[in-house]
């Protein structure tokens, strides 16, 4: 009977010996076959094109094509930016995090909420709403100007635009994982006459570590690729406020695409280097929640 | 209660209550407090509070003016048809992902997983450019496109792929989870008892992931709309064809239009607010039926 039903897509039977465990339902090699094309029509194919375009340069050329001051500048610009912002997020996030799993007050569960907006705004709107605040006549950009700071149009800019677009990534990673934290260990160590400070610092932060790392790692990586949100804050002036994404873009309009391609594939090797990081991290989390 | 009231007689005095040893004094409190809601303000409510004061800065009129604008009218076409071939694509993606996912066991599973997340990582500048490379006029296809008359690049075709690298993840990565816990028991039992494919996805599947799948679409819709950094790349930027709404605002905000740039954006602004209501609507009602709020 089960034959009879998986019939309509029963490709499901034909899974191949020791590939998958054998299974009643229906429609495996559809979805698989299905799954695999498009992941490789959309994603693999065109980021292997981007890979063997690089390849195509040579060491020499991609190298060359790298390590131009301009190149380099922007390649500092974005990780002292998307470092900075992480940092912030790390700690900004952690008492936001805090307070909402800790503490109730009117209005918690909509601030909760409200913590998602970076992901559900645009990052145009993001970037034109922080340039405008933060200009020399905006409302915050106005309060600084007399202190001699000027944020928009600024490496400090960038910094500012990067903490809106990372801000729900420390929350979002750190907030489960002290909600889960037993009582026991904070009313052991309160119990030894551990002070509140000490027990703060000393058990519950070593146990909510690999999170708080997640989340930062999280935010970074999203603040090394970002483009929207900085474009319009950051002046773009070359050597200094100008982004490694940004370069990609000015390079692609001025067709270098070997310039472009290079860049792009140092970009993705960061990232994929990130994405690695944050497996590991997580999977370090796993452990130690299971333990 | 009883027990513990006649157990309370001999017991040796009670621990202090966990919320006092678990807690700060109410100074330290109410400090964090301010530290959080203050940075939450400044980089929430100002900023959506600076969106809508601007678009109305010039009156009701203009505002309803830069809308209803021809430029503005065909920008939001573009990204409505953007988003109507792009999310219905990462739909049945999704589906297919999650079903083989989580409904077999396969080697290279956990691969594939991560290679199903890879575009999350990816700049979105890059996510364009790749198809720039492939299709554009010095790309790899490039020559052979132009010489049969096909335009992908600085056209709705280009826009739509960029916005469907971009939001790949999105449906997938919300099924997965969620069917991998609910396991296949209740599948397996439809099969047996002579459901056909079709019956067994549309009568036992569909119903159990339902809010998950909205979950989902939801946010892929959200990121497909707002898109900037992929689509700016492939799309050309031509005025009233190839500009989408997030990149007309950027057209009206570089011509220091502000009014109107900000008249669109709060649209955009509409959009998230609207997107982030449901979203957490869903996540109060449904968070039993939803992944995304138990993983981590």
């Amino acid at each position: 009977m089960a034959d009879a039903a998986a019939s309509p897509t029963g490709w499901g039977r034909t899974g191949g010996g020791g590939f998958r465990k054998p299974s009643v339902l229906p429609g495996f090699g559809i979805t698989l076959g299905f799954t695999l094309a498009y992941l490789s029509l959309i994603v693999l194919i065109p980021l292997a094109a981007l890979i063997l375009g690089a390849a195509g340069l040579g060491w020499d050329g991609f190298w060359a094509a790298v390590l131009k001051p301009r190149v380099l500048a922007s390649l500092q610009v974005s990780f002292g930016a998307a470092l900075a912002a992480a940092l912030i997020n790390a700690v900004f996030g952690l008492a936001v995090a805090w307070v909402l799993v800790r503490y109730d007050f009117p209005g918690r569960r909509v601030v909760n909420a409200a913590v998602d907006l970076p992901f559900a705004l645009p990052t145009a709107v993001a970037g034109i709403a922080l340039t405008e605040l933060y200009a020399p006549n905006g409302w915050i950009g106005g309060l600084l100007e007399p202190l001699g700071i000027q944020v928009a149009f600024t490496p400090l800019g960038i910094v500012v635009a990067l903490t809106f677009v990372g801000l729900p990534f420390v929350v979002r990673t750190v907030e489960p994982v002290l909600q889960e934290l037993e009582a026991e260990q904070e009313e052991a160590a309160a119990m030894l006459g551990a002070g509140r400070l000490a027990t703060v610092f000393r058990v519950v932060l070593p146990a909510i570590l690999p999170a708080l790392l997640t989340g930062f790692a999280l935010a970074f990586a999203r603040g090394v690729g970002e483009y929207g949100s900085v474009i319009f804050i950051a002046g773009n002036l070359p050597m200094v406020s100008e982004i490694m994404p940004l370069l990609i873009v000015i390079q692609l309009e001025q067709y270098d695409y070997a310039g472009a391609t290079a860049v792009a594939t140092l970009m993705l090797a960061v990232s994929f280097a990130l994405l690695l990081l944050i497996n590991l991290l997580q999977h370090w989390m796993r452990a130690r929640h299971d333990a | 209660m009883t027990l513990e009231a006649s157990f309370g007689a001999s017991a040796p005095p009670a621990p202090p209550p966990a919320y006092q040893v678990r807690s700060e004094s109410r100074l330290v409190r109410a400090a964090l407090i301010a530290v959080a809601l203050g940075f939450l303000g400044l980089f929430l409510v100002l900023p959506l509070a600076v969106v809508l004061t601007r678009a109305f800065a010039s009156g009701v009129s203009a505002y309803a003016a830069a809308l209803t604008e021809p430029d503005a009218l065909a920008a939001i076409r573009l990204t409505l048809t953007a988003a109507a071939i792009a999310v219905p694509l990462n739909l049945l993606f999704g589906l297919c992902a999650a079903w083989c996912i989580a409904r077999f066991e396969f080697r290279g599973k956990s691969v594939l997983i991560t290679l199903i997340d890879l575009p999350f990582s990816v700049s979105p500048v890059i996510a364009g450019m790749v198809y720039v490379l492939l299709f554009g006029l010095h790309g790899w296809l490039g020559p052979w496109l132009r010489s049969h008359d096909v335009q992908i690049i600085f056209a709705l075709p280009g826009i739509v792929l960029a916005t469907v690298f971009v939001t790949f993840p999105f449906v997938a990565r919300e099924l997965i989870p969620l069917m991998q816990e609910q396991g296949s028991d209740e599948e397996e039992a439809a099969v047996v008892l002579g459901a056909s494919g079709w019956q067994l996805f549309l009568r036992v599947t569909l119903p159990k992931i339902k809010w998950g799948l909205l979950y989902g679409v939801l946010l892929c819709n959200a990121r497909a709309m707002g898109e900037f950094g992929a689509v700016s790349v492939v799309s050309g930027h031509i005025r009233g064809q190839t500009n989408t709404m997030p990149l007309h605002v950027e057209i009206l905000y570089n011509e220091y239009n502000m009014a109107a740039a900000f008249a669109v954006a709060s649209l955009l602004a509409a959009l998230a607010l609207v997107t982030l209501v449901i979203k957490t609507l869903l996540e109060w009602r449904y968070a039993d039926e939803l992944a995304a709020t138990r993983r981590h």
